[in-house]
């Protein structure tokens, strides 16, 4: 009863505009509404359709497995290693660089001192070319109807996964760097006494693509080179245990 | 996740403003230049600091006014290199920035046009930042009807004068009243404008425009005791972004003595020293004395929320705290000239000092 006479009171105060102000309000949040419906709205009709596949046998995850060629999953990998690491490198190079130009405008002694932070990035897509390399070593060629092995199976698989592990810990590492070295050239700008400080950061951030590197190393650690298959009772096994490989 | 892409377009220039921003003058800057003599000697500090030589050409007697023009054009200058570099938003951004400096001009125009002063004279009294090409036009008009027919509705200010059109005459009041409103209409768009831009821009720009909106609304209050602005045109001048808003804009709203004021202020933690005794010399019981002190507190609050602004990277609101820092540092070389040319050393320290 108070609180509705305290409002009675104000009401003479509000003015159109102050109206006009409370539903602009509100139309921007039932828009914010609608927005976050339309994002959600694509995945949820990509996953019902994908379980209505799954449930009525038109598609077979086990098969799709088996089926597809062991090359494709390699290189796929090895793909998305050197691609996501560039990715990330170009970037946080793209995110310091252009901080660097800015505050190298007014105090021209950061330029020399914040190329370090662009080394940084720059070792990401490196870690990438490395990973990219070892991995494309155990790539040779085997023919077709020797190729469906459980080593081969194997290390299609350990390429694949070991380069996305690698390529998304790059993309991630690069971008971090990038943002604390954008952000270690405008404080080298404002105050030389903060650099040191901030490349510590900036040093810790690098060395997440590192972790990257080395557990996607050991993930393809134990498996083989592609190879065919020793001998042809392996290879009519094969046809048994993976019926729909052709 | 700002940071991802915000340096695609304004990398750069956040760097050229944060360079800018370094050049602020310091406190051993200024503790140099209150020491000066004379403006010669003002002048010989002057270049030693950011400013440079931007005062070479002056012939020798010196005046302040010089010196604040001289200043004002550096600034221009630096806004104007930074206009010319920036895409959107922050184009659109700055163009905000530059809609209150052209609101300024309009008001002089249409004042000084009222009281029959020259016309060349004012426009070179007009702030270069809010310059627009149909501004000669305005010393022509008589009604806000036909001011907004012939000039306004061509400018980006049009929509703000739509609130306040009305066949009513000039005269001082009606202009007083003009001015606020459009300012009011101003601050609530540039408000929403800088919502749309998203975190963290609307974060820092919310505090700041949310001050000044509650400063306007004080001031409002205040200079509007005694004069015949009816409380309830009084309460429609009020912007409706500021964190006084709505309680303590509608106590405001219904205030008669600067008692109440302080009560309304007494609701927001950060505002409650301004009437406080703490700290600032006491000038006197009287309102007068308490709207003096009052404003000193108003510049010294904006000096350290724009500085704040500064601490965070990614982000629009270094562009506006920049431009709002070194107009207060322009002020404060005026107030330091004038004392000097004045002579009137124990008042010299009464500018406030930046970083």
């Amino acid at each position: 009863m108070i609180h509705g006479q305290g409002a009675a009171k104000q009401g003479p105060t509000t003015t159109p505009s102050t109206v006009f102000i409370l539903s602009f309000d509100t139309l921007t949040h039932s828009m914010g509404y609608y927005y976050s419906y339309s994002y959600a709205l694509p995945p949820t009709l990509l996953t019902l359709l994908l379980i209505y596949l799954i449930f009525t046998g038109r598609f077979d995850i086990g098969l799709f497995l088996q089926e597809s060629n062991p090359y494709a999953w390699g290189a796929t990998g090895i793909g998305l290693c050197i691609g996501l690491s560039v990715l990330g490198a170009g970037w946080g190079i793209f995110i310091t660089g252009s901080s660097v130009l800015g505050g190298g405008v007014r105090s021209p002694r950061i330029t020399t001192k914040n190329l370090i932070s662009i080394i940084f990035c720059e070792v990401v897509a490196i870690y990438g070319v490395i990973i990219g390399i070892v991995y494309s070593g155990k790539l040779a060629y085997v023919p077709d109807d020797v190729l469906y092995t459980r080593s081969n199976y194997f290390t299609g698989f350990a390429l694949f996964w070991g380069g996305l592990t690698v390529g998304v810990c790059n993309l991630l590492c690069g971008i971090c760097v990038g943002v604390t070295g954008s952000t270690a050239a405008l404080a080298d700008a404002a105050d030389p006494d903060l650099f040191v400080k901030i490349l510590v950061v900036e040093v810790f951030g690098s060395i997440l693509g590192l972790f990257g590197l080395i557990v996607g190393l050991l993930m393809t650690g134990n498996a083989s080179d592609f190879q065919a298959a020793v001998t042809p009772v392996a290879n009519i096994a094969r046809s048994f245990a993976s019926p729909f490989a052709y | 996740m700002e940071a991802l892409f915000f340096n695609v377009d304004t990398g750069f220039l956040e760097g050229i403003v944060r360079g800018f921003r370094s050049g602020i003058l310091n406190q051993n800057q200024y503790a140099n230049l209150t020491q000066c003599e004379t403006l010669e000697d003002f002048r010989t500090q002057l270049s030693a600091t950011d400013y440079g030589n931007f005062l070479a050409n002056e012939p020798l007697p010196i005046s302040t006014s010089t010196i604040s023009d001289k200043a004002t054009q550096v600034l221009v200058d630096q806004f104007n290199y930074i206009r010319s570099n920036a895409v959107q938003p922050l184009s659109k951004f700055l163009d905000y920035i530059t809609y209150s400096y052209m609101i300024d001009n309009i008001i002089l125009l249409i004042t000084g046009t009222l009281h029959e002063r020259d016309t060349h004279e004012l426009l070179e009294r007009c702030h270069p930042l809010g310059t627009f090409d149909s501004m000669p036009a305005l010393c022509v008009a008589t009604n806000v009807e036909e001011l907004y027919q012939t000039v306004i509705v061509e400018t980006p200010l049009a929509p703000y004068f739509r609130d306040c059109l009305s066949a009513a005459d000039l005269d001082d009041l009606n202009i007083e009243i003009i001015r606020n409103t459009v300012y009011k209409a101003y601050l609530e768009d540039f408000y929403h404008f800088s919502s749309s831009l998203g975190s963290p821009t609307s974060d820092v720009m919310h505090k700041i425009l949310a001050f000044e909106a509650d400063r306007r609304t004080i001031n409002i209050t205040i200079n509007s005791f005694n004069t015949e602005l009816s409380k309830e045109q009084r309460a429609r001048l009020f912007p409706t972004i500021g964190r006084l808003w709505p309680a303590g804009n509608n106590a405001l709203a219904r205030a008669d003595e600067i008692d109440q004021v302080r009560q309304a202020c007494e609701m927001v933690a950060d505002y409650r020293s301004f009437f406080g005794g703490g700290g600032g010399v006491d000038r006197g019981g009287d309102d007068l004395g308490i709207a003096a002190q009052l404003e000193d507190r108003f510049f010294q609050t904006e000096v350290q929320f724009n500085k704040e602004v500064f601490l965070q990277q990614f982000q629009y609101g270094v562009f506006y705290a920049y431009m709002k820092l070194k107009e207060q540092e322009i002020r404060n070389l005026t107030w330091i000239a004038e004392c000097i040319a004045q002579d009137a050393k124990d008042r010299i320290q009464d500018f406030i000092p930046i970083f």
